[in-house]
């Protein structure tokens, strides 16, 4: 054998190799088979993860505050002007003064503060990305450096005068 | 031992060979870990899964790729990616690396050890196999825009169309795009809206197509893009210049395109 060289992996890998390439069979397909393959195959496609896996930036996570905010104000706005018109015209007696003195009476410190910071927060923080928005409109600011300052910007103002609102 | 004989026999010879040359001490192995997204459409009732693998960085090279490459080579030749040119020219390797798009041969490996690296196929798409998306929506998006010169005049000198230097300035950082579709899968609105948002890859390369001034079939152009779902789902997230592996701004060239159809 070792005078034969057969123990060199080079005398043996070739035949293997050979065999081996010759027991995988490549089945024949014709166009109309490939195609069915192809519909079968995509049936069962899974999306690729996507929000859950994504990298926390600074352009998507201010994008979805935008939206939040701008959900939750709205809410809030159209279920208190909206009360007050069905209160108007069913006559339910909902006023400005009983509206207060039931604030006054049954709302608990805590969530008369979660009230309060998140409409004084989340109203500055949408007006002044709103006027961001504004300024990307005319064309401005669209650099990655742009789309950076102006969002640490808008942050800035959040806090500043969301601070000096709710503590007025 | 062979070595110590030598350096007796040769006392001299040795010393100055020491000299140049500095024995290579075996370094510490420098294992990585990545964790890969696996799904094949041979089990296709098996969930996508993250699939560990440890390379030793000190024989690897720098680059993302690299490590992909030498898993599949040397530990599971099932693992299964797009790659060609391996310098970020030909956009084949566009994945979610560490949780954001780029391309794995332009995406250093983070040396630091202690940390896994994960890496994902491009996101919210349907996937072929493994990091394999199915970019053919993408690319029949690409084919909508109609990407190609358009005119009624043929040049006057019968030979070309002359552009002036300052037009085809304005072309720059345009054409540079490669369609890797890095920036299109890095938004969340094209992530909802895919079957009918066209996304920053495509638009930008629409607008590329709009500003070119030998191109005469804007109106045909803009008109394609005057409706609520094929640009204006853009709700400048920026997703898209954050991430471009090439340095490009489609969040920019939308923007242009949304000022030229507010002016039309």
């Amino acid at each position: 054998m070792l005078s034969l060289g057969l123990n060199k992996p080079l005398m043996w890998a070739k035949p293997l190799k050979m065999m081996t390439r010759r027991m995988v069979s490549t089945a024949k397909t014709t166009v109309s088979e490939q195609e069915s393959i192809l519909v079968a195959q995509r049936k069962n496609r899974p999306v690729s993860p996507h929000l859950t896996i994504y990298q926390p930036q600074l352009t998507w996570y201010l994008s979805s505050l935008h939206r939040i905010s701008g959900v939750v104000l709205g809410l809030g706005f159209f279920t208190a002007t909206i009360a007050f018109g069905v209160s108007t015209v069913f006559g339910l007696g909902l006023t400005t003064n009983n509206l207060a003195k039931w604030y006054h009476e049954k709302v608990p410190t805590w969530m008369d503060w979660t009230a309060k910071a998140s409409g004084a927060y989340l109203l500055t923080f949408h007006f002044g990305n709103g006027i961001r928005h504004l300024i990307w409109d005319t064309g401005r600011a669209l650099s990655l450096k742009g789309v950076y300052t102006t969002g640490y910007a808008v942050l800035a103002v959040m806090v500043i005068a969301g601070t000096s609102i709710l503590t007025w | 031992m062979m070595m110590s004989g030598l350096l007796k026999k040769n006392v001299g010879r040795a010393v100055f060979r020491r000299g140049l040359a500095s024995e290579v001490a075996p370094a510490a192995p420098k294992m990585k870990t990545f964790k890969i997204y696996r799904w094949s459409p041979d089990k296709p009732a098996e969930k996508p899964k993250l699939q560990e693998f440890q390379v030793d960085l000190n024989n690897c090279g720098p680059m993302i790729l690299d490590a992909l490459l030498k898993i599949k080579d040397e530990q599971d030749a099932t693992l299964t990616l797009r790659r060609s040119c391996r310098e970020g020219i030909c956009g084949s390797c566009a994945m979610n690396i560490g949780g954001r798009n780029t391309l794995a041969c332009l995406c250093k490996i983070d040396p630091d050890t202690s940390k896994q690296t994960k890496i994902y196929p491009l996101p919210h798409m349907y996937i072929v196999k493994d990091l394999v998306p199915d970019l053919t929506q993408f690319y029949q998006q690409y084919k909508s825009v109609q990407p190609y010169l358009q005119r009624k005049s043929v040049p006057e000198d019968g030979k070309e169309n002359l552009q002036s230097i300052a037009d085809r300035k304005k072309l720059d950082g345009l054409y540079e795009c490669i369609l890797c579709a890095c920036c299109s899968t890095a938004c969340p609105s094209y992530w909802w809206n895919q079957e009918q948002y066209l996304g920053p890859a495509v638009l930008m390369q629409a607008y590329r197509w709009l500003v070119d001034s030998r191109d005469q079939a804007s109106t045909m152009r803009k008109e394609m893009l005057q409706n609520s779902m094929s640009l204006y789902r853009c709700h400048t997230i920026m997703n898209c210049t954050r991430t471009c592996p090439k340095g490009l701004n489609p969040g920019k060239a939308i923007a242009e395109i949304k000022k030229a159809l507010a002016t039309d």
